[in-house]
């Protein structure tokens, strides 16, 4: 094996892995504030790249799909802005198994309406001509969407860890995620907190499935695969922690991509391997968990 | 054991709906036997489930790993082997138990949400393994027209068997179910601190029915094999696993038939509406909302409170 097609492999996995960050980032938050294992992320991931779609479609030339990526999210948060508002914020008192059933009937239903307004075939999204080509770093080649996407993954948590750490809103958020009954005490819209930490959350799933849109076709059933992956990053980096979303997605998206190089029929299966051997050794996941 | 079985209050209607499900095939048109047995293997899954969810409180999410287990076994068995049909019919079950005993012991280390992810995880390694091995398992194409020995050939032999196989697996489960160690699972699942404390292994509790479960789950996954003679990869995604867990939930899952109950529902949903519109998923995500929102404990578990507060309310009045 030469060095620069494990460095070229290395950085693609990289590049999955930051996509994969950017929708476990927000499912992480939603479990961290709201307890709530949101089986309906996947759907708002296909979403968002269904969306991304229409409006790149829509406005089309090279601005297309810049516009695609602020216009994705927005869509997405809509939808679970009008989701909690209507069912969510009843729920919140029920265990999780119920929350988790629940959130899988969203999912159910979002993928038939999915099925309505887009119908079952295949949709492409072209890259931007800014983000066409490759280049070459550390000695393999990358493609420049790659490359943008390995730089976008480090902002989202940077600005995911300010919104947290360093404004009012994020800091109500966590401590309502601590003691929801206090922080109501103190005369805070409790529910209005937990309304905006949901769509902030979903919002970023909205702004994974824009930006894996140039890169696969999108299609029917991208949920489904895509949730499972995301609860196992999340739980192996500790339910509801940020920077264990951030660790978990780089060893399931490097893994895959390095499994490619030593055994390319099963390369998926070094994931789940790894993911299994981490539970085996830390069952509460690698970082502290909220819960 | 079998006096208690018969003594039940449910006994005398039980034998009456046997009995009646026997006579069926003989007024119903092929459709229809073939829903009901479709039913019959489909409640066997729901209510080996159940056994470990209901009756056991352990996150189970992804059970539909054995029941497709199981069924790959018996289809390979049979498409690329020359051993005696028979063995298929055993392997699978014992394989499916198996592969339970070994995703179990790594489990029951963990407890609830984490329980569950793990056995996600471990499933789906099962799921991409069948996925991938095109060569063994066939893909995604799956394996189609599996060869049946000709006793099974029709349809209504079939339904037969199915529902013979159904009968002893309820009995087996229900007497399992009011055994001592059925009671032990119920007490851990209320509460496993105390049961630690006053002796019981709960882990090794936990992990037998763990193995039980996938046992009768996998004689579910031989049954649909029996029924559809093909076997397909959805059958080890973790989607038809929580629609497993859909069934119980409609059904109830504190009570020993909700599960039936559910996969019924479910089936004859899926079948009926399936006809009408392509978009039944939705149509069963709104059932399930509603479910959540109005019917927590199911349907039969709504009629069982029900039926109590009756009992309740009729002997105040006597007093």
């Amino acid at each position: 094996m030469d060095f620069s097609a494990f460095s070229s492999q290395f950085l693609v996995g990289l590049s999955r892995a930051m996509i994969l960050f950017v929708v476990c980032a927000g499912l992480s938050f939603v479990l961290g504030v709201l307890r709530v294992p949101n089986i309906a992320h996947g759907s708002l991931y296909m979403i968002g790249a269904f969306a991304a779609f229409t409006i790149a479609k829509i406005v089309g030339g090279s601005v297309g799909f810049w516009i695609a990526l602020i216009g994705a999210p927005l869509f997405v948060a809509l939808i679970s802005l009008i989701a909690e508002r209507a069912v969510f914020c009843h729920l919140y008192q029920r265990e999780h198994l119920m929350l988790l059933l629940f959130t899988f009937a969203i999912s159910l239903i979002l993928g038939d309406l999915v099925k309505i307004v887009w119908g079952a075939e295949y949709r492409t999204v072209a890259t931007p001509p800014l983000l066409r080509g490759s280049v070459s770093l550390l000695g393999g080649s990358l493609p420049r969407y790659n490359l943008f996407l390995i730089v976008i993954g480090p902002l989202v948590a940077i600005a995911l860890w300010v919104f947290t750490n360093k404004t009012k809103i994020g800091k109500i958020s966590r401590a309502a995620a601590v003691d929801r009954e206090m922080v109501g005490v103190l005369g805070i819209n409790v529910s209005w907190v937990f309304a905006m930490a949901f769509v902030i959350g979903c919002s970023l799933a909205g702004l994974g499935g824009a930006l894996i849109a140039p890169t696969v076709n999108i299609t029917l059933g991208m949920d489904h695969s895509l949730i499972i992956e995301a609860f196992l990053i999340v739980t192996i980096g500790g339910l509801g922690n940020m920077w264990g979303a951030l660790a978990g997605s780089l060893i399931f998206g490097v893994t895959q991509s390095l499994g490619i190089l030593i055994w390319p029929q099963f390369a998926i299966v070094f994931p789940y391997v790894a993911v299994v051997i981490i539970l085996l050794l830390r069952p509460k996941g690698l970082l502290k968990s909220v819960w | 054991m079998f006096k208690e079985i018969i003594r039940s209050k449910w006994f005398g209607f039980s034998l009456g709906l046997v009995f009646l499900l026997l006579i069926l095939p003989f007024f119903f048109p092929r459709f229809y036997v073939y829903i009901l047995a479709l039913i019959y293997v489909t409640s066997l899954l729901a209510m080996s489930l159940n056994m470990v969810v209901g009756h056991g409180g352990l996150f189970q999410f992804h059970h539909g790993v054995f029941y497709g287990v199981a069924a790959y076994t018996i289809a390979l068995m049979l498409k690329k082997t020359s051993l005696p049909l028979w063995t298929g019919f055993i392997a699978g079950p014992i394989l499916a138990a198996i592969i339970g005993l070994v995703i179990g012991w790594f489990c029951v280390r963990l407890s609830r949400l984490y329980f569950g992810m793990l056995q996600i995880s471990l499933g789906s390694l099962i799921w991409v393994i069948a996925f991938r091995w095109y060569s063994f398992t066939g893909g995604d194409d799956g394996i189609p027209g599996i060869p049946m020995p000709p006793i099974l050939s029709s349809l209504k032999n079939s339904y037969y068997f199915i529902l013979i196989i159904f009968v002893i697996c309820l009995i087996f489960m229900y007497m399992i179910l009011k055994s001592p160690f059925g009671s032990t699972l119920q007490a851990i699942r209320d509460n496993p601190q105390r049961c630690e404390a006053i002796g019981i292994n709960v882990r090794r509790y936990q992990l037998i029915a763990i193995v039980m479960a996938t046992f009768f789950a996998g004689i579910a996954g031989v049954l649909f094999v029996v029924l559809e003679r093909s076997v397909f990869t959805e059958l080890l995604f973790w989607t038809l696993s929580l629609e497993i867990f859909i069934m119980i939930l409609l059904g109830g899952w504190f009570t020993f038939a909700g599960p039936i109950l559910g996969a019924a529902m479910i089936v004859a949903l899926r079948t009926f509406v399936g006809i009408f519109t392509e978009y039944w998923t939705l149509i069963l995500g709104v059932v399930l909302i509603l479910l959540i929102l109005f019917l927590p404990e199911g349907v039969m578990g709504y009629f069982q409170e029900k039926f109590k507060l009756r009992i309740r309310e009729a002997g105040k009045g006597d007093n």
